[in-house]
């Protein structure tokens, strides 16, 4: 659990650089750009079937470790201490990560079947030819419903990381008097900061908002 | 603090032997002195029970002085109750007010069987001290203790540990009904000091197998063992067993 999920961690983060190119002018061809080379290198080819890897092992074992868990105890308890002895989120990993997946499988659909199995317009720079991902996202982030479903991906993310992060280094015999409270600061920044980056690039489009900047920022 | 008496409703947890259906009975206590324990409270029901020719309510109790770690049952959703780092025998009717509905349960985990009420069977865990928990001693005369020097943050980290009394808050408290912090305790207060070095990867090995063994869930780490625990053991406790399991999983002489 603890080596799947700091790797999804760590895509999370490459995701979310690259992505980070729609918020500013010239994002367009910065994005479709950036989107070419992960699609067509073939390292990152290879790295994607490892992320597709890391993620189906991390549901499976998380649902395993559910459903184990649940069933060592038949007799429930008819009053629980809830929230006093520990956070809602933390005994809601498993419902949280369902969110996740369901959210997964509408963004998959979304962008990465579409890249993979044809349907996108193609564009000109410098006389070669990519696909218009960042037009497929003006298309998508159109609709209301796909907005409201991507913050609620987003919050649940947020989540699940607010306990996964720090979670994931004890889970590796991490915790030490000096680091472990650093590491539980870093993890709750890193839970908002990111899923609040992934949440604005679905508003940046709806509204059509960017950040003027004069040259190509965030390539690579 | 002012003294005061107070009436009380309790819902208590009743079955007849481990394979019985079990259920809630309600009774009603009055004047109970805030200064009573929990357990005397229950002793003045049981008394009254007695006397009505009724069956008193089981529990397990035996040093009263929040040391032998045997008083199990949950108050209101609370292993031990509402206090922080009580047991049942220490925890004082203070902690309520007049008028007041408790809900009285055992510790609920398939680890642990209800033999009666509120008595569970926590054999499991002797089972795993048996597995492990120890050190190998040669006979010969004893070693003076003082001659092997022993890092101070170690010895106290280990007597930390070390005051773990074995009660099986911790797997009650925890949703998945874990046994981590329990082992953990038993572990690294060996693991941490000289004499238990020498076995320190067979027993971590050992342990963690009877554990699972037992059928104790998996730690998800949500730190409510640590909340609940008595003896107020600390989670750092189970980043080390994870450390020292990791470490032994990658010894190739065992
Ligand atoms: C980008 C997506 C995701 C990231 C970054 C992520 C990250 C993490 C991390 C760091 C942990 C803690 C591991 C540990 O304590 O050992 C974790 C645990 C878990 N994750 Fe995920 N996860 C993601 C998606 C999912 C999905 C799609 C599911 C679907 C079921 C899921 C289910 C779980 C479960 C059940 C746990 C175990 C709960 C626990 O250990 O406390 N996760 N995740
Ligand atoms: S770790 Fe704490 S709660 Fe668990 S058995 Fe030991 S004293 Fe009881
Ligand atoms: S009866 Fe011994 S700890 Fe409570």
């Amino acid at each position: 659990m603890a080596l799947t999920g700091i790797f999804l961690i760590v895509f999370l983060l490459v995701h979310c650089y690259v992505n980070a190119n729609v918020f500013f002018s010239h994002g367009e061809e910065n994005f479709n750009r950036a989107a070419h080379f992960m699609g067509t290198n073939i390292l990152v080819r290879i790295a994607e079937i490892g992320l597709f890897a890391g993620f189906i092992l991390h549901i499976i074992q998380g649902y395993k470790l559910e459903l184990s868990n649940r069933a060592k105890r038949s007799s429930k308890y008819a009053v629980t201490a809830g929230n006093k002895t520990s956070t809602w989120y933390s005994r809601s990993m498993a419902l949280l990560g369902t969110l996740i997946l369901l959210f997964l499988i509408i963004h998959l659909v979304h962008f990465w079947v579409p890249s993979r199995f044809g349907g996108l317009t193609e564009v000109n720079y410098d006389g070669k030819s990519v696909l218009n991902l960042y037009g497929r996202m003006k298309d998508v982030f159109s609709q209301e419903w796909v907005i409201i479903v991507y913050l609620l991906g987003c919050f649940s993310l947020a989540w699940h990381l607010l306990h996964g992060f720090q979670s994931a280094f004890q889970t590796m015999g991490w915790n030490h008097k000096k680091y472990t409270p650093l590491i539980h600061s870093m993890g709750v920044v890193f839970s908002v900061v990111v899923p609040l980056i992934f949440a604005l690039m679905p508003l940046f489009m709806y509204f059509g908002w960017e950040i003027p900047v004069g040259e190509l920022t965030l390539l690579f | 603090m002012q003294h005061y008496n107070m009436d009380l409703t309790l819902k208590v947890w009743r079955q007849q032997n481990r394979n019985a259906q079990g259920g809630f009975e309600t009774y009603q206590v009055k004047d109970i002195s805030s200064e009573m324990s929990f357990l005397e409270m229950i002793d003045v029901l049981n008394e009254k029970l007695i006397h009505e020719g009724g069956d008193p309510i089981a529990f397990d109790h035996d040093c009263r002085e929040g040391i032998c770690g045997t008083c199990s049952m949950v108050i209101d959703g609370r292993p031990h109750g509402p206090w922080k780092g009580t047991t049942t025998c220490q925890l004082h009717m203070r902690a309520f007010k007049n008028g007041e509905t408790i809900v009285i349960e055992p510790f609920r985990a398939n680890s642990f069987p209800v033999l009666k009420d509120l008595v569970v069977d926590r054999k499991a865990f002797d089972r795993i001290i048996q597995a492990g928990g120890f050190i190998s001693v040669n006979t010969g005369n004893a070693v003076d203790g003082n001659a092997i020097p022993i890092d101070k943050d170690d010895a106290d980290n280990s007597f930390a540990a070390a005051s773990c009394i074995g009660c099986g808050a911790c797997v009650a408290a925890c949703k998945n009904s874990s046994a981590m912090l329990f082992v953990s305790a038993k572990v690294s207060h060996l693991a941490l000091l000289p004499q238990g070095a020498p076995e320190k990867s067979t027993r971590v090995a050992a342990m963690v197998d009877q554990m699972d063994k037992e059928g104790f869930g998996s730690c998800t780490n949500t730190y409510a063992c640590e909340a609940e625990c008595p003896k107020e053991i600390s989670v750092m406790n189970i980043a080390r067993l994870n450390r020292e399991y990791l470490a032994s999983s990658f010894n190739a002489d065992k």
